[in-house]
């Protein structure tokens, strides 16, 4: 192969695609237990009410009905945050959005259980509603959480890294723009679903479409006050996450406490709709940035300013508020920076995180505003990016720790492949480029509750047959974890990645990893694969050259053999050469582990952005715009990407190509609108997630900077390149017509309107013109970490 | 209740149910015949997930009663790979990387093989077009063109 | 699956006399059912409850296309969309807009007739059953408000037919059956303005067949939507034309869909176009007479304020396709 690597990088096929293509895999709602129970939640028909009473008592008579719960059931409350346990199963007294449960049912037939919630009597005494930022803001609305009026303010922060003021006296050039980037959501195809089995001896099973197992299964233990030992959560493979199975969720609750109550499995598998109110999607964030440049381009500070409105629930709130203003310096060199970001509930679905977690929306407006600064400045995108680029090896002022970084590779790679700078600004009008970059993290740098244990653990068993098999309780969600880790682990031992078992994501079985999100599991779970894995080889290397009285050092493990390097004749074959190991020194069972290096700043907040590496992506696509329809078309998109090491190529440019197409929905299409606080459209045919005829050919260049700690050099692939495809898109879509839209998505109607306002002599902008004045207070001024050199 | 007594031809063998008449062919699949690689996901006809074939052609398995489809043949994801040998579009689509987290995959693997069937090399605005009604949110379905291209040219 | 048919009576008659009186049988809440594709989803959310569904699948007569003695080119009602769309008997406008319709899979069993009699769509009545709750019913619900324009007193639901527009711009005619007898009317007359009572056809009558008038005209059908499948028109507009030797317009029919509870024939713009050749201050004129009297409401994707903005760009766009060359 002359890589010098048994399988690494390679294009291999998913160790589990051809269950997969043969419809073998099995999703919760695909399983079945004797007896199963229907479980199906009522939802509330109001944004706002208070819950004067439930009568359940015509539900509970109806034939079929095994139970019937409502919130007093389960009065401990849940969050995913240590901090913001804010959510029960059911509404307790008052409910917050159209479609938050109130009551479920357990019945024999779905028919039943349907006819079961039409018998439950609600009585609402409706609440004035909460349903946009300025409402959030304003002081005369009722709090949501709370009694009385006042602002909806969940959380605000305000921090300064440097000094901004001597950073903007000192630019030759400021700028000042505002965006709104609007909600969208996940849509994974198969809705949520679980399956709750509570057996004779007081044990229960869940098995759920779920991205964190772990983090499920503590909550479960709290809310249904059962021991942790008396609980085991199967994360099924997930039909699609994007994060919006990262979470408990009421459905989830609720099916184990119905299957507690009658003694029978119970499945709650949500109906579309249901997944448009569960939600936890991108935060609508409205958002100022000030930004002051140097005469070369250079910027000498940034202002920022967001405000999310954040739905009716913490969920990740606080977090996604943090992560608006986190990684703005994780691509560009900010000497002096202020962040200001404030989150506000209103009454409607929670948001939560969304792949790119934060993001894309800060994402999306310095992308735009360095355009402008650039034709400002009389420059090209290309270069005032990579006069700003960050470098490898360096600080930023906010205190995140960069270690390898492409990010100026990838910037002249896609500028190279799609002939950036000779096209953009001389294409036919119609026609146009853009370029746009970002940066994401390989994992976030804490867990999610305190703890000093590992992020990830993983165990490698071998039989004396020379079977391996891999726990690990890291999820698949279709981004190929379990071909991760298998791909690892066969690396290592000269196996193919198909010979390996893969035991994952069950609690039961499976050592704590702490889930799908934030891009973590290759860098962590892949990490303590190589340790566990280590220890395995050296054993069997171990036995084998004393066998052959060689030394361990010239063994090579390749092609199902451990032998001398370059005498593959000599050792044993693996199997061999496993028994001998086990015949040394016993059982060959050894385990991994990974826990991030401590990486957080001095000060609080400092949790949120840090991570132990960051991939790199730039972006460029090529639009062709109606100028009369404001339809906008991507004919083309190149795609760079430093994903440290490519451990399965198929993998990750699945995975680009992925973020590139939802990347491509969020721009143009995709919008979680409400009209006061009803959905404006919970389903697949109002919600518009591309078709195969809106998805353009993906030209992707993978970089591969090596990463000192990631696991062969690895980091994440699986939400960094969505970032830059949002931006990109408007830009080019400038480049196209001459006109700003400054709100995503960019839809015909907003492009219409920017071009009438065009031909009628303005300045052909949509977007909004303002952020509400609010006091985020006096920030809080951090000093740049020791050895931060300002450009 | 109104039921009937049906007859279904289901990958190549008869099946005689007895189903009520307003149970979706989808429902009586993953119900009554345990033949759950048939997904769903809007149970409206707008996402393409529960795609089977019928007398050859894609259809939506939650629109069709079973009643509707009583005497006809119904091809599902079980039935497509023949004596245990996979069809050459699921050996694609593993060894191309069309499938992620594999919800879509059935629904798109049936309507591709229907293209297929029907025609003898269609280009990739043919097989655009035939699988613009299944939705797939993970792969960006480009590496699904390359999968159905691949085989496509094969049998050319 | 989590929306499911409520429990119905499932018929499917050999013959249009036997669904005729199946129809008229006093004793069934009878609703005809095609493919189903439009009626299935809208009894899943419980805007419809019929006791009995008729189909119209078992019917041979009422399948595929024929050309009567007349040169009629005739279309039966259970034709599917998919069969329409490869068709070379029926004009290609006609195939055009069938194959723009929905999604392939919908196609393979959608037909004609249902296209046709499609019900129609609103923002505020094609929701699920928790939705229209929490929203309140509308008029067209059993409620009292029409949430589109709450203060007038009738019904805004679109028609979305794409065959509609097409149909009539070709001046065709549909034949209806009942117990009663056979009509056959000009498509034109099949709608009523009117949201709520959308067909002037009654319960008991079966849409038999599509009857399209042979030759001469040159027909066009331009589709605004956001996806390129799956979604129903934005807008639609279909239009044709005769012309003399010297090209001059000697007829002209122009109808745009999806814009109100009835395709919209822009007469007045039609007469204009008389007289006249197609040359671009004349399209431009003409579009801009032909959007005049539509006035999109909020009750779909993207507003009205762009449907409207839209009307002259794709009246423009279906003119110029009647004089292009490949037109």
């Amino acid at each position: 192969m002359g890589t010098g690597h048994n399988v690494l990088g390679r294009a291999l096929p998913r160790v589990d695609s051809m269950e997969q293509v043969t419809g073998a895999t099995r999703f919760a709602d695909d399983l079945t237990l004797p007896g199963t129970l229907v479980g199906r939640q009522l939802l509330s028909t109001h944004p706002h009410a208070v819950i004067a009473g439930i009568d359940t008592s015509r539900a509970e008579a109806l034939d079929g009905v095994r139970a019937v719960i409502t919130g007093s059931d389960l009065p401990i409350t849940y969050g995913i945050l240590p901090v913001s346990q804010d959510e029960n199963t059911l509404a307790i007294d008052r409910v917050r959005y159209v479609g938050e449960p109130v009551a479920a049912v357990a019945a024999d037939d779905a028919e039943i259980a349907e006819r079961a919630l039409s018998l439950i009597k609600v009585d609402y005494e409706p609440l004035e509603e909460v349903v946009d930022l300025e409402q959030g803001l304003s002081e005369d609305r009722p709090l949501i959480h709370g009694e009385g009026t006042g602002r909806n303010v969940h959380r605000s922060v305000a921090l300064e890294f440097g000094d901004v003021d001597e950073g903007f006296g000192v630019a030759d050039h400021i700028r000042e723009d505002v965006f709104h980037y609007s909600g969208n959501t996940h849509a994974a195809l198969e809705t949520h679903c679980a399956l709750a089995s509570y057996d004779a001896v007081g044990k229960l099973t869940l098995w759920s479409s779920t991205q964190v197992p772990h983090y499920l299964h503590r909550s479960l233990e709290r809310v249904l006050e059962l021991p942790a030992g008396r609980i085991r959560v199967v994360a099924t493979p997930n039909g699609g996450g994007f994060g919006g199975k990262t979470e408990p969720f009421s459905h989830e609750f609720a099916a184990a406490k119905l299957s507690m109550l009658t003694g029978r499995p119970v499945r709650i598998n949500l109906s579309r709709e249901e997944v448009f109110y569960a939600h936890r999607g991108r935060h609508p964030v409205l958002m100022w940035v000030r930004t002051g440049f140097a005469a070369d381009g250079r910027i000498t500070a940034m202002h920022f300013r967001s405000f999310l409105d954040g739905g009716a629930y913490s969920s990740y709130g606080i977090v996604s508020m943090y992560y608006t203003g986190a990684l703005q310096t994780a691509t560009y060199q900010i000497p002096n920076y202020r962040f200001e970001g404030v989150r506000v509930f209103t009454n409607k679905p929670a948001c939560g995180p969304k792949r790119g977690h934060g993001t894309p929306q800060p994402r999306f407006a310095l992308e735009c505003q360095l355009d402008r600064a650039a034709a400002d400045l009389g420059m090209e995108p290309v270069g005032i990016r990579l006069v700003n680029a960050v470098e490898p090896d360096s600080l930023t002022v906010n205190h995140l720790r960069i270690t390898s970084c492409g990010l100026s590779e990838c910037i002249v790679e896609v500028a190279g492949a799609s002939d950036f700078t000779a096209r953009h600004g001389r294409l036919p009008h119609g026609h146009g480029m853009g370029l746009a970059v970002g940066a994401y993290m390989s994992g976030a740098g804490l867990p999610i509750y305190w703890n000093d244990m590992p992020q990830s653990e993983v165990q490698v068993k071998v039989d004396r047959g020379g079977g391996v098999t891999v726990y690990s309780m890291a999820t698949d969600v279709g981004q190929g974890s379990t071909t991760m880790l298998a791909t690892v682990v066969a690396e290592l031992l000269g196996l193919q990645p198909s010979d390996l078992a893969m035991v994952t994501a069950d609690t039961d079985l499976t050592p704590v990893d702490l889930g799908s999100y934030s891009s973590r599991v290759t860098f962590m779970a892949g990490n303590a694969a190589v340790e566990a894995t280590g220890k395995v080889r050296d054993r069997v290397v171990r036995a084998v050259a004393e066998k052959l009285e060689a030394n361990p050092a010239d063994l090579v493990l390749a092609d199902g053999r451990v032998s001398v390097a370059g005498d593959p004749a000599t050792g044993s074959d693996w199997a061999e050469a496993v028994r001998m190991a086990i015949a040394t020194e016993g059982p060959l069972i050894e385990s991994g582990s990974y826990r991030a290096p401590e990486l957080a700043g001095p000060y609080k907040g400092s949790g949120v952005g840090i991570s132990p590496a960051y991939s790199y992506s730039a972006c460029v696509v090529l639009v062709e715009c109606d100028a009369q329809t404001g339809m906008v078309a991507v004919e083309r998109v190149w795609l760079a990407h430093d994903v440290g090491r490519s451990i399965n190529s198929l993998l990750v440019e699945g995975q680009i190509e992925g973020g590139v197409y939802m990347g491509l929905g969020e721009a143009l299409f995709e919008e979680q609108a409400f009209r006061g606080g009803l959905h404006r459209g919970p389903s697949l045919l109002d919600y518009k997630i591309p078709t195969i005829l809106e998805m353009p050919p993906v030209e992707f260049i993978i970089v591969e900077s090596i990463d000192p700690g990631g696991p062969f050099g690895a980091k994440e692939v699986g939400q960094g390149p969505l970032l830059p495809v949002v931006p990109a898109i408007a830009n080019a879509v400038h480049d196209a017509l001459g006109v700003y839209v400054d709100e995503v998505p960019i839809t015909p109607d907003r492009v219409v309107a920017a071009l009438r306002d065009l031909a009628r002599g303005g300045s052909g902008r949509f977007g909004p013109e303002s952020v509400p004045d609010f006091d985020f207070g006096t920030p809080v001024r951090v000093e740049p970490p020791e050895g931060f050199v300002a450009p | 209740m109104a039921e009937q007594v049906i007859s279904l031809q289901v990958n190549g063998a008869e099946h005689r149910i007895l189903t009520a008449d307003h149970r979706t062919l989808l429902e009586v699949l993953r119900e009554d015949m345990a033949m759950v690689g048939t997904k769903h996901g809007c149970d409206l006809g707008e996402c393409g997930a529960c795609t089977v074939l019928l007398d050859g052609r894609p259809v939506l398995a939650c629109l069709v009663l079973a009643v509707q489809v009583d005497g006809r043949t119904i091809t599902t994801i079980e039935g497509m790979a023949e004596d245990g040998t996979p069809h050459p579009l699921q050996t694609a689509f593993s060894e191309k990387g069309a499938a992620q987290c594999g919800y879509c995959t059935p629904a798109m693997l049936l309507t591709a093989r229907a293209l297929l069937d029907e025609v003898q090399a269609p280009d990739p605005d043919d097989i655009r077009q035939a699988l613009a009604g299944n939705l797939c949110r993970c792969t960006g379905y480009n590496k699904i063109i390359e999968a159905v291209e691949a085989v496509a040219g094969a049998q050319d | 699956m989590t929306m499911r048919l409520p429990n119905f009576e499932y018929v499917a008659p050999a013959t249009v006399d036997e669904a005729a009186r199946l129809l008229s049988d006093p004793g069934r809440s009878s609703l005809i059912v095609g493919g189903g594709t439009d009626l299935f989803p809208k009894i899943k959310r419980r805007q419809a409850a019929p006791t009995t569904l008729v189909s119209l699948s078992g019917v041979d007569e009422m399948r595929g296309v024929r050309f009567d003695s007349a040169g009629n080119c005739v279309i039966g009602a259970s034709t599917l969309l998919a069969d329409l769309a490869v068709s070379h008997q029926v004009p290609p406008v006609m195939a055009i807009a069938a194959a723009s319709i929905a999604s392939p899979q919908i196609r393979n069993t959608a037909t004609v007739g249902g296209n046709l009699c499609l019900d129609t769509r609103c923002n505020y009545i094609d929701m699920p059953e928790t939705w229209r709750e929490a929203s309140g019913h509308c008029l067209k619900d059993g409620g009292e408000v029409c949430w589109v324009a709450p203060r007038g007193n009738r019904c805004w639901a679109i028609n979305s037919s794409d065959l509609a527009p097409v149909a009539v711009a070709l001046e065709g005619s549909v034949r209806l059956t009942s117990v009663h007898g056979e009509r056959l009317i000009p498509v034109e007359d099949l709608y009523h303005d009117d949201g709520i009572a959308c067909h002037t056809k009654s319960f008991e009558e079966i849409l038999v067949e599509l009857l399209l008038p042979s030759g001469g005209t040159r027909a066009t059908y331009r589709k605004l939507r956001r996806r390129g499948s799956i979604d129903f028109p934005l807008l639609g507009v279909a239009a044709s034309a005769r012309f003399d030797e010297a090209g001059t317009c000697v007829s002209a029919r122009m109808v745009i869909g999806a814009a109100a509870p009835a395709p919209v024939r822009a007469t007045e713009a039609e007469e204009f176009l008389i007289g006249r050749q197609f040359t671009d201050e004349v399209i431009g004129e003409a579009a801009g007479i032909a959007s005049g009297p539509v006035r999109p409401q909020d009750n779909t994707d993207t507003g009205s304020r762009y449907r409207k903005w839209m009307v002259p760009v794709l009246v423009g766009r279906a003119l110029s396709d009647l004089v292009a060359d490949d037109g």
